[in-house]
């Protein structure tokens, strides 16, 4: 049987391979993102935070993920 | 001046000074210059979490958005759909609506491109954003991001990071004339007079970032800012004497003995 982790999916730009049925929330905890400290962008489109469980992510998904830094 | 505080979108701030959080050290350096400079407002930029290095410090750790307004800015935006983009995404990390609008038009003298400035105005005005257009000097655009639905107006002193202090004082003073919007000189300031000059000119405010920040001693400097800010809206509002051209003594003439 061939291993999961096979979708490849863009996070912040870098190339991601993800198993199959995995969810924006998957990838939140698994990145340890503090998620009321972002917003998150799924292909151009900003998504609900409360819906992370329920986005099941698909090949060639561009994922955002952006919060504040020091800036002028 | 106790009760002297500049209202923005409503809201009401003591300090009449904002600052940058950006080019600093460290965040901790950022954080005690902040505090220092007494700042209420600071801007912020929207960029992509480092997913490689979880443990890079983050800003909401050291500046407390429940205690200093945030105002999510969009430096680095050339056009209008970025700059739209990044203010939404900003909008979203914890309902930030007073934003800093920056929309720039070229690389080198980061000049605003006030075409899609006016724009961008207009779409986020209706979107409901309380939008601080960083704009040009120039009396004409002010007065149309006013009729745009813009939130406060800031004009540049001179070019981004340059520190040449305010290149057009009869701009800035039309410009003061003919709104009542608040009016905040946005980058080009270079030491703490610059920022009096603006006030004395009948500024609302000034936003700081590079001066302070690139300045040798940080702290001092932006203490230095509070106090210039201070200074030059007590002298305003005192109102200055009349210009004239020959000396005007300061002593009675009479009774001096001969």
């Amino acid at each position: 049987m061939k291993k999961i982790n096979k979708i490849e999916i863009k996070v912040n730009g870098k190339f991601k391979f993800i198993p199959e049925n995995y969810k924006i929330s998957n990838l939140v905890t698994d990145l340890n993102i503090p998620l009321k400290k972002v917003a998150i962008e799924l292909n151009q489109e900003i998504i609900d935070k409360k819906k992370i469980s329920k986005i099941i992510l698909k090949k060639n998904d561009k994922i955002e993920i952006v919060h504040f830094i020091g800036g002028g | 001046m106790k009760n002297d505080k500049i209202v923005i979108a409503k809201k009401k701030f003591n300090s009449r000074l904002i600052v940058g959080t950006g080019k600093y050290k460290n965040m901790p350096e950022c954080a005690k210059a902040i505090k220092l400079s007494g700042a209420e407002i600071v801007t912020v930029a929207v960029r992509r979490v480092n997913i490689t290095d979880k443990k890079k410090p983050l800003l909401m750790d050291y500046i407390d958005p429940k205690k200093i307004t945030y105002l999510p800015n969009t430096a680095g935006c050339f056009t209008s759909e970025e700059a739209l983009r990044t203010l939404r995404l900003a909008r979203e990390i914890g309902g930030w609506k007073l934003v800093k609008l920056e929309v720039l038009g070229d690389k080198q003298n980061l000049f605003p491109d006030m075409i899609e400035t006016l724009k961008s105005t207009e779409v986020l005005a209706k979107e409901g954003f309380k939008v601080m257009v960083y704009c040009n000097d120039d009396p004409l655009m002010a007065k149309r991001l006013e009729n745009s639905g813009a939130d406060a107006i800031m004009p540049l002193a001179a070019p981004i990071g340059s520190g040449l202090g305010i290149q057009n004082k009869t701009n800035i003073q039309i410009i003061r004339k003919q709104t009542k919007l608040p009016l905040i000189i946005d980058a080009g300031l270079g030491q703490a007079s610059d920022a009096t000059i603006a006030m004395e000119l009948g500024c609302d405010g000034v936003l700081v970032n590079t001066a302070i920040a690139k300045a040798k001693k940080p702290f001092d400097m932006a203490l230095a800012f509070k106090n210039a800010v201070i200074a030059g809206r007590q002298s305003y509002l005192a109102g200055r004497i009349n210009k004239y051209l020959y000396g005007n003594a300061s002593s009675p003439k009479t009774g001096i003995i001969t």
